[in-house]
């Protein structure tokens, strides 16, 4: 029989964060591997987790010792660059190192199966792995055969919660909320994991969706994805999806989707470029978001890009105080245990004190 | 040699007998039936050796037909073999079963044919053939060599003859043959990259989703070709509801159609699919609308039988990526369960009813005849609707481990299957 087939399977793949008994604000998390499986209180205590690392990022000395002695194995089994840097910075503003595979080169094009090459990764004994795959469900699926805790960094079209998270945040930041916002996404939704982490997230928080971009990419099921009661609409045209929003997330158009079935690119840029113009539909102030990387005059306008409602940069900023905050969370001393010598040594820096 | 199943209760549909009897085997053949007291003088007639089984409480039925299974031999051993998965299938139930033809190398020849029927089995190998070489879709097989060879049927399965003009040249070589011709139904363009029934639960979890249109637009193609060439057509695992609106309307215009609905099919639904690739099979797990109108037609008749698609794995190549996972699960050996838990306990219908769906029914498919009676062949289905027992994959006798039923706990199982008058397993 196959080793890997035959690894210890621990039941249930999912998100699995416990409710701490002790005040009922703080939580642990086994592993991240979406939006969807997660409350509104679990979201607003990762948000809150992240505004100390937030503060870190402007510190002209940037590193600290917390994760000193713990690596993350940071697997990208598709490329990437943004968010493995992302995760990579956050990593080493913690202390901790990074072990990198990399698509190119990973033995992976030599035929391994993803289920041997993280048991081998495991075998060198990180204590974290952030996880980028092609495949919808690949880091569900390495979860329930690893110990250790898993980070989702993008698995094919279902999740990106680190980016539903650092959106989150940049938003709150902004507008000083998250709750009941308008929210309008552009583009390629249907095949879109910033998007469906986007929905899972805000969703909770009583935000109502408007999806627009070519018919072939909104399926009519997407208005049922987000939890019990959201409303998420399809809006026929730019201008009824830009009506009162407040927030615009701009998806990439990816080339590879142009070709199958071929989509005109300059129909695309006709209907549904954020320009200018369009913005002004929208609310006052309303924000523009886009995970990048950005292809300036397809799906968005150079002066929108640059303009004062975009949070390109600032989202790119906030990735990294987010990934901070998990891996802190994921792979630091559980504030119920505290580590005396941490303690002693004065570099715990966190304290949970979520009010609930 | 004789064997005398006691105290057992007889469930025959082409008789209509739902009674308590007894059963005289000699040989490979039925010898009698009738209340005890007359096959207990039988039994004993001549002082030849008898043996007895005694089935209180059981139910004796026809030996079950599976219509559809992958044996994987030649080509596949690692997965599964003749001899591996006929004996999974005796522990289910089944007396004989019909392997398709997508082999290494496909069953597209009688030399192919021959070396299937030469291997070691528990149960009775019925092979289908391939409707074209290699199952290419470009120019028909050797069908008549391969009727002469053993063959009871033509499918391409999993590589469905896209070609409507190749199609209707099967249809009309069958129908002189007097052969059924098997389809599975699926558009290739439709189907392309898909790994899971196209709906809410596709979308959610950002997985491709095949349309249910994709099978439906065959069933009409097909039921079209029947009309025009008069041929027996077979609908294989047919999973939506519209394709079973279709079958009806074919029906109604005179054509030959019969379908086949596997157990996973009317147990689970594309809601039920996690990131596991025991939940990947082709066709998908449908909708529940889907689901609920199988149900309807398996209890209503229109459905002919149910057919477990077995489709082992070995477990390498299913613990990987849910997109990069083959399709297929393992069926033989939950097929019965699943059908008395979800059609029979349930009250959706008559035990006799689902006795037909493993018995008459697919031989009603092949043209051939089942029933409990004098002369008839002796192989029967012995089975409990009421013992307990939980289904560990690990125990199967099958190679593979690929199903999403392990660990589940089934009222209901087969007790001893008898082929050709020789009991092939005892629970």
């Amino acid at each position: 029989m196959n080793p890997a087939a035959a690894a210890p399977v621990r039941p249930g793949g999912t998100n699995t964060a416990e409710n701490s008994p002790r005040d009922g604000v703080t939580y642990r998390f086994r592993n991240l591997l979406g939006m969807e499986p997660l409350t509104a209180e679990q979201i607003v205590f990762l948000l809150d987790q992240s505004k100390p690392m937030q503060e870190i990022q402007h510190h002209p000395l940037k590193k600290l010792a917390t994760l000193r002695g713990k690596s993350v194995a940071l697997a990208f089994f598709e490329p990437s660059t943004r968010t493995r840097i992302s995760f990579a910075t956050a990593a080493s503003r913690l202390g901790a190192d990074s072990m990198n595979l990399q698509a190119e080169s990973s033995s992976l094009k030599k035929g391994e199966s993803l289920l041997d090459t993280v048991h081998t990764l495991d075998a060198m004994k990180p204590d974290c792995i952030v996880m980028r795959h092609s495949s919808s469900g690949a880091a569900d699926f390495v979860a329930r055969h690893l110990e250790i805790p898993v980070i989702n960094a993008g698995d094919g079209t279902h999740e990106h919660p680190t980016q539903g998270l650092l959106d989150a945040l940049t938003v709150r930041d902004r507008l000083g909320k998250i709750d009941g916002l308008n929210v309008t996404i552009l583009g390629d939704i249907q095949h879109s994991r910033v998007a469906r982490s986007n929905i899972h997230l805000l969703g909770k928080f009583g935000c109502r969706f408007k999806l627009c971009g070519p018919a072939m990419w909104l399926p009519r099921e997407l208005e049922q994805i987000g939890p019990p009661g959201c409303s998420i609409h399809r809006a026929s045209c730019m201008e009824e999806a830009l009506v009162d929003a407040d927030v615009i997330i701009v998806l990439r158009v990816q080339q590879e989707r142009m070709n199958e079935p071929a989509l005109p690119m300059d129909e695309y840029v006709m209907l549904y470029q954020l320009t200018e113009e369009r913005l002004k539909m929208a609310r006052p102030g309303a924000l523009v978001l886009h995970p990048g990387p950005m292809i300036r005059g397809l799906e968005i306008d150079p002066a929108v890009a640059d303009g004062p409602q975009s949070c390109v940069l600032e989202q790119v900023t906030n990735g990294v105080a987010v990934r901070m905050a998990l891996l802190y969370l994921l792979m630091g001393t559980p504030p119920e245990e505290p580590n005396a010598s941490d303690a002693a040594q004065g570099n715990r820096f966190y304290r949970p004190n979520v009010s609930g | 040699m004789k064997i005398w199943i006691k105290n057992g209760h007889v469930v025959d549909p082409a008789s209509g007998t739902d009674s308590p009897q007894d059963v005289l085997l000699e040989g490979d053949r039925i010898l009698a039936t009738g209340p005890s007291a007359e096959i207990s003088q039988q039994a004993s007639n001549n002082g030849a050796t008898c043996e007895t089984l005694d089935a209180t409480g059981w139910i004796v039925a026809s030996g079950f037909i599976d219509l559809h299974c992958h044996l994987r031999e030649p080509g596949g051993e690692a997965s599964e073999t003749i001899e591996t998965g006929t004996r999974a299938a005796a522990r289910g139930g089944f007396t004989a079963v019909c392997p398709m033809p997508n082999t290494r190398p496909v069953n597209d020849n009688a030399s192919v044919t021959r070396s299937i029927l030469e291997r070691k089995a528990s149960v009775r190998v019925w092979p289908i053939g391939a409707c074209s070489k290699e199952s290419k879709g470009e120019s028909l097989a050797e069908i008549a060599a391969m009727k002469k060879a053993g063959i009871v049927a033509v499918s391409d399965d999993g590589r469905p003859v896209a070609n409507a003009k190749l199609m209707r040249q099967v249809m009309d070589y069958c129908r002189s043959l007097d052969l059924p011709v098997i389809d599975h139904c699926e558009d290739a363009s439709l189907a392309t990259g898909a790994v899971m029934r196209e709906g809410q639960t596709s979308v959610r979890m950002g997985l491709r989703g095949m349309p249910s249109a994709a099978e439906s637009i065959c069933v009409i193609r097909d039921g079209v070709l029947a009309k025009l060439t008069g041929a027996r057509l077979h609908i294989a695992h047919l999973s939506t509801k519209d394709s079973l609106e279709f079958v009806r309307g074919s029906r109604m215009h005179g054509c030959q159609v019969t379908c086949e609905v596997t157990p996973h099919h009317f147990t689970l639904i594309d809601e039920d699919v996690i990131y596991d690739s025991n939940y990947k099979m082709n066709p998908p797990l449908a909708s529940r609308e889907d689901r609920d109108a199988l149900l309807e037609g398996l209890a209503d008749g229109t459905v002919d039988a149910i057919a477990t698609d077995h489709a082992p794995h070995e477990p390498a190549s299913k613990a990987v990526e849910f997109d990069k996972a083959p399709f297929g699960i393992t069926g033989f050996e939950t097929a019965l369960p699943l059908a008395l838990e979800q059609l029979v306990h349930t009250g959706r219908m008559k035990l006799m009813r689902m006795v037909e769906l493993f018995t008459t029914g697919p031989a009603r498919v092949l043209g051939i005849e089942r029933r409990i009676a004098a002369g008839q062949p002796g192989d029967l289905t012995l089975f409990s609707t009421e013992h307990e027992w939980t289904f560990h994959a690990a125990e199967s006798a099958s190679k593979s481990r690929n199903t999403p039923f392990d660990g589940r706990t089934f009222k209901g199982a087969p007790m001893a299957t008898i082929v050709a008058g020789r009991v092939v397993y005892r629970r």
